[in-house]
């Protein structure tokens, strides 16, 4: 593999690990607070349906993500409700809630658009382009770093560096303010916190009001980004390989940035046989390599990187002592 | 219930019209949907105009995955839909097993050849149009690279990228054809985000000019090509409206006329293989008002001569599908 196809490869790693790094920040804020989230995919479905629908309608991308953060926002008090308020199965909510998604965004665009559950292509302001970075041309001449800032670092769009930027904030968000220690603790042990006088219940609902924006801007940036419009599902379990990642971080945000990249990585990767085999000088099977972050989250579950020990209260409703 | 109400809605025509052609066709698309701007859209268009010409109505249904084929076709099939008409070769060992217990149905697959007394099995000599347009991407190509990009891995693609890369070598013996299948399932043919990557991918090898061959992938394709400014080639139905200025050309695939002739046919529709090429039109290449620019008229010149040495036999292209290998890389 020559530096040229290299750069291709890690700028394409950018673009198809971004949905799975917010995807799987989201996972991380319910998670920490003891709501397992599968509905991640859903929710990620519904943002990316409105988002493409009100772009196309409006013919600006702004008001697209806002569609798309409002539409996951509302799956996510679904899920909240029934998981929280209900003290329903979490498990069940979110698996529903994906069924729902996958049906109603063709139902929805189908009647809206009459063009097979699509929506129209999207052009112009209707869509987030990539952006150029200022320094592009001062470092062009430089070998090495010139061509890897031109293409891999700039010219994204800018809900790529918006998915970065929220790495160090949810990390500074989680490890280093009150609400942070609290989310925490609400996930690990929620009477203390309700001994302490902080309301859990609360305290969740926070949590999976963070989820909603992360998963809509993940939708966002699939349907006016990454490509220009959404299409019947288009995540394509997108939100199942965040929750793996989620896994394979083991619940930190930095481990992650590097888990999803991994992963952007190995889907970046699987789109070049070529490449594979001038490397390697064999032949793998794409297939094989789709589902290497499942095998790797597998053989993490199995301890042999560490142990991953997922936050203790997860999953259980929040019964208050009388 | 649905099933009681075509059941009376059947013998209640056939009543009225004491054994005239009574029954209404049915049309089935494959996975990648009706609005694929491409393949199963072309059936549709086909299925509307039969509907326009006539008056008739027809009855539809899009899979929503593998598992539904069979139970689509009886269920049609017990409703009285005469003739029946799918897209797709996946259909393919479906309708050898259903077509036997519904011997007084007709049955018309595009894109497979089953034989069964009541089929009409309707094949294209894509490796003919692929071939054109090849051609013309050989000659419309600056950096020397051509690209491919496919949907789902099956022979029938293979069929059209072998057809394409003996159109570019025909052109210029010295170009580079990259290809790349987006997938080996059925899912590859709705996968445009993967398809957009696969563009980007072959952009990077220097191609600058990419047929697309992979159903609903096609749109992220065709995007990429017009984000990216290259040169695009459509595939089955004539796509070069999508993105005018980066659409070099459409290969299409007559499949509207397959699906309006048999639909005219109604029960009488006569069974058999019917191969479609050239030489009937059944394939070719699109040129209209939104790629006349890019076509010069010593491209145009070149391919006409050799669709008419295709159509004379002078020219033979490759069939992938006779022996699965193909004569260039």
């Amino acid at each position: 593999m020559d530096y040229a196809t290299l750069i291709e490869v890690l700028g394409s790693t950018l673009r198809l690990g971004t949905p799975l790094l917010l995807a799987c920040l989201a996972g991380l804020y319910s998670e920490r607070a003891g709501i397992f989230d599968i509905g991640l995919e859903g929710k990620m479905l519904m943002a990316a349906m409105a988002s493409g629908a009100v772009a196309a309608l409006t013919g600006s991308a702004w008001l697209g993500l806002g569609a798309g953060i409002v539409a996951s926002l509302i799956f996510a008090m679904i899920h909240g409700l029934a998981s929280i308020t209900f003290r329903g199965n979490q498990l069940i909510s979110g698996v529903a809630l994906n069924f729902v998604a996958s049906g109603a965004t063709v139902l929805i665009a189908q009647t809206l658009f009459h063009q097979g559950g699509r929506t129209p292509p999207l052009s112009g302001d209707a869509r987030f382009h990539g952006i150029a970075l200022p320094g592009v041309e001062a470092l062009s001449s430089v070998p090495w770093l010139g061509p890897f800032y031109a293409k891999v670092i700039s010219g994204h769009s800018l809900l790529v560096y918006l998915a970065l930027a929220a790495v160090p904030l949810t990390w500074w968000l989680l490890f280093r303010t009150r609400f942070g220690l609290r989310l925490r603790a609400v996930g690990e042990n929620p009477e203390s916190v309700d001994t302490a006088g902080v309301s859990v219940i609360r305290l969740r609902y926070t949590a999976l009001v963070l989820t909603g924006v992360l998963c809509g801007i993940a939708g966002a940036y699939m349907a006016t980004a990454l490509q220009a419009g959404f299409g019947r599902e288009m995540t394509a379990g997108r939100g199942y390989i965040a929750l793996a990642a989620l896994i394979f971080a083991k619940w930190r945000p930095w481990y992650a940035l590097g888990a999803t990249m991994l992963f952007g990585f190995l889907q970046a990767i699987a789109l070049r046989p070529d490449v594979i085999e001038g490397t390697l000088h064999m032949k793998i099977p794409v297939p094989a390599l789709d589902a290497l972050p499942y095998i790797l989250t597998v053989i993490v579950l199995a301890g042999f990187v560490g142990r991953a020990i997922p936050p203790r209260a997860g999953g259980q409703p929040y019964v208050k002592e009388r | 219930m649905s099933m009681t109400k075509y059941l009376l809605g059947a013998t209640a025509a056939l009543a009225l019209c004491a054994g005239a052609a009574a029954a209404d066709p049915a049309l089935i698309f494959d996975l990648g949907g009706k609005f694929d701007k491409s393949f199963n859209e072309a059936a549709f268009n086909g299925a509307e105009r039969w509907a326009a010409e006539t008056g008739g109505s027809y009855k539809e249904l899009e899979m929503q995955s593998e598992a539904q084929r069979e139970q689509a076709l009886r269920r049609f099939a017990e409703a009285g839909a005469n003739p029946i008409v799918m897209t797709g070769f996946a259909f393919g060992d479906v309708l050898n097993t259903v077509a036997p217990d519904y011997p007084d149905t007709k049955f018309a697959i595009i894109d497979m050849v089953v034989d069964q007394p009541n089929v009409r099995s309707v094949v294209f000599q894509e490796e003919q149009g692929s071939y054109l347009v090849g051609m013309m991407a050989a000659m419309a190509s600056k950096t020397g690279v051509v690209g491919f990009v496919g949907g789902m891995d099956i022979p029938l693609i293979r069929k059209f990228e072998c057809g394409y890369a003996q159109g570019a070598k025909a052109a210029n013996p010295d170009v580079k054809v990259v290809y790349n299948m987006t997938g080996t399932t059925p899912a590859a043919w709705n996968d445009p985000v993967k398809g957009s990557e696969l563009t980007k991918a072959q952009i990077a090898q220097g191609a600058d000019v990419v047929f697309s061959a992979a159903g609903s992938t096609g749109l992220g394709i065709l995007q990429t090509v017009a984000d990216e400014d290259i040169l695009g080639i459509g595939v089955d139905s004539n796509q070069n409206y999508m993105h005018p200025g980066n659409m070099l050309t459409s290969m299409v695939k007559r499949v509207d006329l397959s699906v309006y002739e048999a639909f005219m046919e109604g029960t009488d529709l006569e069974t058999g293989v019917i191969v479609s090429g050239l030489a009937d039109n059944g394939v070719g290449y699109a040129l209209d008002e939104y790629n006349a620019d890019l076509v010069t008229d010593e491209m145009k010149a070149a391919v006409d001569e050799a669709a008419a040495k295709i159509v004379a036999g002078e020219i033979v292209v490759h069939d992938y599908m006779t022996d699965n290998t193909c004569p260039v890389e």
